[in-house]
């Protein structure tokens, strides 16, 4: 990736307008789907208002909808994301969220648990210290964003389905749902079967090294056949579930399934 | 009897000159919203991670923010999947390419293009495209093709990986992506500024004669 334009010197003009979107009322935000001076254009372009928000709105909903199953039906459990060589990696790889690093979450490793929670046998939390004791393997992959950009990384980590299994979560349950130490309370639901994707990964180090801050510390999950903000970061608890449970940018509007 | 003869010739007169029949005009004008669809929600999704040193101007994306944007583009993508491949399957069915668009030679684009830059191009028959059309229509065809392979290989280049590979890998894909775009922009151009200097062909694009 070419380095960024600053608009302020140090300020991410990405990270500003996610800020700023963020800023807006829920309702406005989702107005803004269907609304904005472009609908202007297409009205004059079919010379009728085709599009007014709410029916747009509950169209390209129900849409999203149709495309979760279609990738879910095509959706191979077999089928690996692409691995790299080391030589490869991205460096740096770079740090993003809705907020500034400096904005991460600080967890100390002494006072966190993974806390395990819904359709499992063992609802037992796990320290850090339990956790990285497990079984690991090392993976180098490409996380794709949302946004379009890509980058190649090495992480390494339990695999989740092996953790699954160590639990006794009920493989047959819809979801495992995350819950992370982000601000505003991040969240995001891994369908089950993306969750028992041999790929599918607890991670505890990056490049080798314990997770940096800016990466997850103490723990995320790689998902390396979803887009980035399904890889959630700083992760407090899962729960094995089968109620769709939303996430926080599901919610907003991006695709649930999102899967590469 | 006379009469009869006359309607006979009116009712062959007629079918032959239709210049696009009416499957052609219904799937070209999806297409065009189709296009239009996912030009501008494109547009959107691009802002938010530009290739280049460049933003598209906010009046002219779709959907208000990134998440907008691929509501619009992931749901115009059926449009334009379904009715691109139902217009490519009739072309090929029908032979309407091979005899609308073959053959194309060089001389005779060549010819065309010194025609057309000295005005000398004529459009009197609106059946038989000139050897520049044959070669835009063509390529923007086979540019059709590409952008929705690039787009499948960017939004599922785990489980369609071969098409990741086609393009070399994924962020190959996203530039391959983004200049199909900018070939469909630039021949938008040309092709809506022709139709409205031979007004007749727009018509024959809507009610086929």
């Amino acid at each position: 990736m070419a380095k960024r334009p600053f608009l302020i010197p140090g300020v991410d003009k990405r990270l500003l307008i996610k800020d700023s979107i963020k800023t807006m009322p829920d309702v406005t935000r989702r107005r803004f789907i269907a609304g904005g001076a472009s609908l202007g254009a297409l009205t004059l372009l079919t010379g009728c208002d085709v599009i007014d928000s709410s029916s747009a709105e509950t169209m390209l909903a129900k849409v999203s909808k149709f495309n979760d199953a279609v990738q879910a039906f095509i959706f191979n459990p077999d089928a690996l994301a692409a691995t790299f060589p080391e030589s490869a990696i991205t460096k740096p790889f770079p740090f993003n969220a809705y907020y500034d690093l400096d904005d991460a979450p600080d967890i100390s490793a002494a006072d966190w648990k993974l806390e395990v929670r819904g359709l499992v046998d063992n609802k037992k939390s796990w320290t850090l210290e339990e956790l990285h004791k497990l079984p690991q393997v090392t993976q180098v992959t490409r996380h794709i964003c949302v946004e379009g950009w890509s980058a190649i990384g090495s992480w390494t980590g339990t695999p989740l389905r092996d953790f699954l299994k160590l639990i006794g979560a009920d493989t047959r349950a819809k979801y495992v749902w995350f819950q992370c130490a982000d601000k505003d309370g991040y969240n995001s639901p891994l369908d089950m079967r993306s969750a028992l994707h041999p790929q599918t990964q607890m991670t505890f180090k990056y490049a080798g090294e314990i997770l940096p801050r800016a990466y997850g510390f103490p723990m995320k999950i790689r998902v390396p056949t979803k887009l980035g903000f399904k890889n959630p970061k700083y992760v407090v608890s899962m729960e094995v579930t089968n109620d769709y449970k939303g996430g926080y940018w599901e919610d907003q509007g991006y695709n649930s399934f999102s899967g590469s | 009897m006379a009469s009869l003869t006359v309607t006979d010739e009116q009712v062959t007169a007629t079918k032959s000159k239709v210049i696009q029949p009416a499957w052609v005009r219904v799937m070209h004008w999806i297409n065009a919203l189709a296009m239009i669809l996912m030009i501008l929600s494109g547009w959107q999704i691009y802002n938010a991670s530009p290739l280049f040193d460049f933003r598209f101007p906010r009046e002219y994306t779709l959907g208000g923010w990134l998440g907008g944007g691929l509501l619009w583009h992931f749901a115009a993508m059926w449009l334009l999947m379904i009715n691109g491949l139902a217009y490519l399957v009739t072309g090929i069915a029908t032979g309407r390419f091979r005899k609308k668009l073959l053959p194309i030679t060089a001389s005779g684009v060549l010819h065309d293009v010194r025609a057309a830059l000295t005005f000398k191009l004529g459009h009197d028959d609106l059946t038989v495209y000139n050897y520049v059309q044959r070669l835009l229509y063509a390529g923007i065809i086979v540019v059709g093709v590409l952008i929705v392979l690039s787009g499948l290989a960017m939004w599922k280049p785990v489980q369609l990986y071969y098409l990741v590979m086609l393009f070399g890998d994924y962020p190959a894909a996203r530039y391959v992506h983004f200049f199909c775009m900018a070939a469909i922009c630039a021949f938008l151009v040309v092709h809506v500024l022709l139709a409205l200097l031979v007004p007749k062909s727009l018509r024959a694009m809507i009610i086929g004669r």
